[in-house]
């Protein structure tokens, strides 16, 4: 029983990680520890962490430069501290380990699944940088943060900490669309926040890395692509071309560590580029 | 000749040209698509209403709208929790931050903490001086029903004033009904706290604070012209 217990938790490691860090995160902006009060103020557009730590989204900090608004400091260190990081490792860690929006497109999928839902509208995956180029344009164009009125992820937020329903309906409709429209359709084809971190993380040293072993029969066996929520990302792996997953779109969510049973899949820190030369020769 | 014909049909017929030209077109048209309604959006978005003022050292409207980032670190500073962050159907840009004066009034902290928590330049985190902050401005809107007005000394938006005797004076005027005591703001010192108008005594505010531009005149070259 217990033995069983510990194989599921393996099994569904790096997706407990994810929803712990995800959670923790969402808790952090919310719950006040006595005597303390919260460990984060604001929210994921700009935030104070231990009152010490400003932190800002730098996709929100474009916007409103393109709108016409000088730069402060503040708002630009917290910028670079939060765009050097997902730089260095990956821009779309945001995506899965940060963005409270992916529980709910999670869940949606999770449904989808569960209740067999086929109907399926095809968006292109591109759509999302046209929509960030659009953002960035009406923001020009408008001089407010165009992508501010719509943004799910600062609204969950805004709607949750200040527990007013007005704006939920938004979340709703997101949710609906992902169940029943299109799969995936909001994080991984709409969604200009997660092609900004894309593009930010574009060179990110964190990489899902294989070694191959005997055992791995892609012919047979490609788990590791069906539950994988940007699946395009994985196809040179799994075609055997390249030894790790070097496709911005990436999002770093583990899904298929937990579900490699093979234990090939990996996630290193890969700094000198080694996996690449690997694959090269 | 029948050659050239056979040229530009073979080049009308490339089917990677055609291909091309479909998907330029199609971005195109969902560019230009996408543009026009996100620019009908924000242009028909609802403005800020008077009665929703902006915190203490905010930029004047359209500069603030740019600037602020939504992201309540303001609201959360608040040691009185009047600031709002405006939601879909408040009187205010969504997201971003106001107080409803007649609701709860600014109380004037005089280190300022909402204006020193802002990372941008929404608000000016440099401001020392909370009187010389500028929410709006006191304006005596009703003088039908003001009660001082009709001859009593309510008085209450001169008591209540934090920068009393300064911001609003009690002026006497002599009218036929005999000698008036109207309270009257000056505008120079008038933060736009709301004070005077959150505790005015009728059921609706005689005294309101309005945005300067709506809430005062302004003189033309000489004093009368329109520029």
């Amino acid at each position: 029983m217990l033995h069983r217990l510990k194989r599921g938790l393996y099994r569904h490691r790096w997706l407990l990680m994810r929803r712990i860090v995800q959670i923790s995160i969402l808790l952090a902006f919310i719950v006040a520890i006595p005597g303390y009060g919260k460990i984060a103020d604001g929210n994921l557009s700009s935030s104070l962490w231990f009152e010490q730590l400003k932190l800002t989204d730098p996709f929100i900090l474009l916007q409103s430069f393109f709108a016409g608004s000088p730069i402060a400091l503040p708002a630009l260190m917290g910028a670079i501290l939060v765009g050097g990081f997902y730089a260095f490792l990956a821009g779309r860690l945001y995506c899965s380990w940060v963005c409270p929006i992916n529980l709910l497109t999670d869940l949606a999928y999770w449904l989808r699944k569960r209740l067999n839902i086929k109907g399926n509208m095809n968006l292109s995956r591109h759509l999302r940088l046209w929509i960030l180029a659009l953002s960035l344009v009406l923001s020009f164009l408008g001089g407010t943060l165009a992508w501010e009125i719509v943004n799910p992820i600062t609204r969950f937020q805004r709607e949750l900490i200040w527990f007013s329903l007005s704006g939920a309906m938004l979340l709703g409709a997101l949710f609906l669309f992902d169940l029943f429209v299109s799969r995936r359709a909001w994080c991984g084809h709409l969604c200009p926040v997660g092609a900004f971190y894309g593009i930010l993380g574009r060179y990110g040293r964190l990489k899902v890395t294989s070694t191959p072993t005997e055992s791995c029969d892609t012919s047979r066996c490609s788990r590791c692509v069906a539950v994988c929520p940007e699946p395009h990302v994985l196809a040179p792996v799994v075609s055997k071309q390249a030894l790790s997953v070097t496709s911005s779109d990436c999002t770093r969510c583990g899904a298929c560590l937990d579900e490699c049973s093979e234990g090939v899949l990996s996630m290193k820190i890969d700094l000198v580029g080694m996996a690449n030369r690997k694959a090269d020769d | 000749m029948a050659e050239n014909q056979r040229d530009t049909n073979h080049q009308l017929d490339d089917p990677g040209k055609r291909e091309t030209f479909r998907h330029l077109f199609k971005r195109f048209g969902v560019v230009l698509v996408g543009t026009i309604i996100g620019q009908s959006m924000i242009l028909s978005r609802p403005a800020r209403a008077a009665e929703a003022l902006r915190p203490p050292g905010a930029l004047p409207d359209l500069d603030f709208d740019s600037s602020c980032i939504r992201c309540g670190l303001c609201v959360e500073d608040c040691p009185y929790d009047i600031l709002k962050l405006a939601s879909w159907a408040d009187p205010a840009p969504q997201g971003t931050p106001y107080f409803v004066a007649r609701e709860e009034p600014c109380r004037m902290c005089t280190d300022i903490p909402c204006a020193k928590a802002c990372p941008t330049g929404a608000l000016d985190r440099h401001m020392t001086d909370i009187k010389k902050a500028d929410m709006g401005v006191a304006v005596l809107v009703d003088h039908e029903t003001c009660l001082n007005y009709k001859g009593l000394t309510c008085s209450i938006c001169w008591r209540v004033c934090p920068i009393r005797d300064e911001a609003i004076t009690i002026e006497p005027i002599q009218t036929e009904a005999g000698k008036l005591m109207i309270p009257t703001v000056h505008s120079d010192i008038c933060t736009g706290c709301g004070t005077c108008e959150k505790h005015c005594v009728l059921s609706e505010a005689a005294i309101r604070v309005l945005p300067r531009e709506l809430g005062l005149g302004l003189s033309g070259r000489n004093a009368v012209g329109r520029s």
